[in-house]
């Protein structure tokens, strides 16, 4: 006997469902989950590091989970920064999931966490689609990479809640069209905030950590169209 | 590419309601794919074959529907295909107060299972809510 099944389920739905979860548990102990994409090498280690050292300097409690396929050159990097760090390693699996980061903070988040900083793996495609829980999500991309980033990659960009260019004291050998991005990223998210930031020029310091801790103080975060869908 | 993720959460999500519902053998799965979920549907399909092997989906076909972007502007109700790239803002207002309403959708809709003549008839599967 044969039957067809008008099943109704969202594929994703048992993702969604562990990082609604991971949320409450962490809002409940007071801690805030950001969730930084990018593509690799666009500088996103960088800047978390510079991030990292400011917020230790203002006394905010920090910590921050860095993922990647190999090495753990980047938590190296990170720790320099005096926070905890914790390297994650997804063995070739190109995205996060909540309940591995749910896995990888038991034992290990310190109590009082106040931000905890996901540096998600350097990849603009699957991370999008997965949320671990956060609060407030970044999406970074240098001034190399070319002003129709987002729209190359409209879903990463199109669920931001806060864009960053990296790098911009380049901007100028690069021939960075700033007008350009901006107008590409408010195509697929009208109305995120776009923020200019370069480590090396000191531009933008600090806005990781004050975004971070405006979201954690409970401001309204962006809300993109794209996560409007099913409202 | 995280379509092997997809195609192992769809296979463990129909693996689930075929046990209870007692079906001996999958035949057929729908799968609707907006078009700005970022998911490739050959990806997938190719994907979802190999996540088969091994469960009550063996050799089961995997038929994906895909639904365009639209999005429509709640100032002046006007509403559009969003295309590829996707163009948010609407025309008129040139504002940011839309709303998707659809695109985004990455849902098992149908499946099509076989159960053995002895078995007891399954009660229907209940709808669950999508996220």
């Amino acid at each position: 006997m044969c039957r067809t099944v008008d099943l109704r389920q969202a594929v994703l739905a048992r993702n969604t469902m562990a990082a609604g979860v991971l949320r409450a548990e962490l809002t409940a102990r007071g801690t805030t989950v950001v969730n930084l994409l990018s593509s690799p090498g666009s500088g996103k280690t960088a800047l978390l590091e510079r991030e990292l050292t400011l917020a230790r300097e203002r006394g905010v409690t920090t910590a921050a989970l860095t993922a990647d396929l190999a090495t753990e050159n980047d938590a190296a990097r990170l720790a320099r920064s005096g926070v905890p760090v914790k390297q994650v390693l997804t063995d070739g699996l190109c995205h996060l999931e909540a309940d591995m980061l749910a896995g990888h903070l038991h034992d290990w988040l310190p109590d009082a966490t106040r931000l905890l900083f996901v540096e998600n793996v350097g990849n603009l495609v699957c991370p999008a689609s997965y949320d671990l829980g956060e609060s407030l999500r970044v999406v970074l991309a240098s001034v190399t990479e070319g002003e129709d980033k987002p729209l190359k990659y409209p879903t990463a960009f199109g669920l931001a809640q806060l864009v960053i260019v990296t790098k911009s004291d380049l901007a100028g050998p690069a021939e960075f069209d700033e007008a350009a991005f901006r107008a590409h990223v408010e195509r697929v998210n009208p109305g995120v905030e776009v923020v200019l930031t370069s480590v090396r020029t000191g531009e933008g310091a600090g806005v990781l950590v004050d975004r971070a801790l405006a979201a954690a103080d409970g401001d309204a975060v962006h809300a993109p169209v794209m996560a409007r869908a099913e409202a | 590419m995280h379509e092997m993720s997809v195609a192992l959460s769809v296979v463990d999500q129909v693996e689930r309601a075929a046990r209870s519902g007692g079906a001996s053998g999958v035949r057929r799965v729908t799968v609707e794919i907006g078009e700005l979920a970022g998911v490739v549907p050959d990806a997938l399909a190719f994907c979802f074959g190999l996540a088969c092997a091994g469960t009550v989906l063996e050799g089961a076909e995997l038929v994906t529907r895909s639904l365009p972007g639209r999005a429509s502007c709640t100032d002046c109700q006007r509403s559009w295909d969003t295309g590829m790239p996707p163009d948010l803002l609407c025309a008129v207002c040139r504002g940011g107060a839309g709303v998707l309403l659809s695109g985004r959708e990455l849902r098992i809709t149908e499946v099509h299972w076989s159960t053995p003549p002895t078995a007891p008839d399954s009660s229907p599967v209940p709808r669950s809510e999508e996220s």
